[in-house]
């Protein structure tokens, strides 16, 4: 790792303060870290959110807000986010291993937007509102490609709101090693507007609802309404750990996967 | 350079450490408990856990200023003096490691995965340690021995 300065914000305006050209917040590491360590970034100054008092989980009747420096352990055993949204529950419970969940949180996975992280896929089919400490964004406007989000340099991510759905699920098929999704899919019967459905780790321009999809389990929502729908691997990841075609049918399948668990 | 003040394994430690030292390595070479190992450069393998408040984290992806004001558990700090913790002596007895590189590892995440889950099953046991990486055994061994631990720790 090239040398850098490590600050500890003591609150949002201090860590807005030290938020140069040059710095780089620090959340639970999991992923910059590494990154770091591999050389392929090299911020001068680490500004660590650990003290800025953004953890915490709250039902606010037609949402679940989870602050941004929430730990993934702790939305996977939340009892407002297992009554509440079980399925999210379920994903946090599944991103990376033991370790990695006891420090990686969502507002890190969030403003990283990795196109195999789990976090999009959740808050794109469930309509999430990211708040930050300049504004609210839907999230239908904040994932703007693989690795790109709205959020502008000196934007922090305070929490996230996730409203209710009335069922939800998340089915994903991880790489061995890492765990991150080489195909994951996030199906939410939202309240109000239908199916949503969100494929993150395939797409080669990150998180992406599946229209197609969606049509389909509007009319039927069953795994079987699926078998025909076409699922295009033009934009799709071909890499050493799969191809396009076959995330293409991997996607399919966690789908199925996804809506069966819905309906359980 | 960063001022931390921590506790290892029951005692206090303060120093100064560069702000990009691992956790780590001023484990390994501050303080010269080099059980905990550094077997990849990818935060996959799990060699390097230790505890962190009670939890287990990969002490590779960490930063040792991030670790100010908290308590690290290691490998060299679970025994009761000459007496192994029922996860080492379950390690010992059920043949739960060849080389030995990650056994620190595994025996760190498997003490926080039994304590919260003393009736773990076999399967829960192999999901859970999924962070942590072995070469030599094909982890039949291991999952004897966290399975065997289990029994001790929760008295049964």
């Amino acid at each position: 790792m090239y040398q850098t300065r490590y600050l500890r914000a003591a609150d949002v305006a201090d860590a807005a303060a030290k938020l140069d050209d040059d710095a780089k917040l620090l959340a639970g590491g999991m992923t910059l870290l590494p990154t770091m360590k591999q050389r392929l970034a090299s911020p001068e100054v680490l500004v660590d959110l650990a003290d800025c008092g953004l953890s915490g989980i709250e039902d606010t009747g037609d949402a679940i807000k989870i602050g941004a420096m929430t730990r993934h352990v702790d939305v996977e055993r939340s009892e407002i986010v297992q009554r509440a949204i079980p399925g999210l529950a379920a994903l946090a419970s599944h991103i990376g291993d033991r370790q990695v969940r006891n420090r990686g949180t969502i507002g890190g996975s969030l403003a990283n937007n990795d196109p195999s992280a789990c976090y999009p896929a959740a808050a794109l089919a469930l309509s999430a509102t990211i708040h930050t400490n300049a504004r609210d964004i839907e999230a239908e406007d904040y994932f703007l490609g693989m690795f790109e989000t709205a959020l502008e340099e000196d934007e922090i991510i305070l929490a996230v709101s996730f409203p209710k759905p009335e069922a939800a699920a998340y089915a994903k098929f991880p790489n061995p090693a890492s765990r991150y999704a080489i195909a994951g899919v996030f199906v939410a019967r939202t309240t109000g507007d239908g199916v949503h459905v969100a494929v993150t780790g395939a797409g080669d321009d990150g998180v992406f609802r599946h229209a197609a999809m969606e049509a389909a389990l509007n009319i039927s929502f069953t795994p079987a309404a699926l078998d025909d729908v076409e699922i295009s691997s033009d934009e799709m990841i071909s890499d050493i750990h799969a191809d396009a075609d076959y995330r293409a049918g991997l996607v399919r399948e966690m789908a199925k996967r996804a809506v069966t668990a819905c309906q359980a | 350079m960063v001022k931390i003040c921590l506790t290892v394994n029951g005692a206090s430690v303060n120093d100064d450490v560069p702000d990009n030292m691992l956790l780590v390595d001023f484990i390994r070479e501050r303080l010269k408990l080099t059980g905990t190992h550094v077997g990849c450069d990818t935060s996959q393998c799990g060699a390097c856990v230790i505890h962190l408040d009670g939890e287990s984290v990969k002490s590779c992806s960490m930063l040792a200023a991030m670790a100010d004001g908290k308590s690290v558990t290691t490998i060299e700090g679970i025994a009761d003096g000459e007496k192994l913790h029922p996860m080492q002596e379950a390690f010992h007895q059920n043949h739960g490691l060849q080389c030995g590189f990650c056994t620190s590892g595994m025996v760190m995440s498997a003490i926080e995965l039994v304590t919260n889950n003393p009736n773990a099953s076999e399967q829960e046991i192999r999901d859970g340690l999924e962070g942590n990486i072995c070469r030599c055994t094909g982890y039949h061994n291991i999952v004897k021995s966290v399975q065997a631990a289990a029994q001790v720790m929760s008295g049964r």
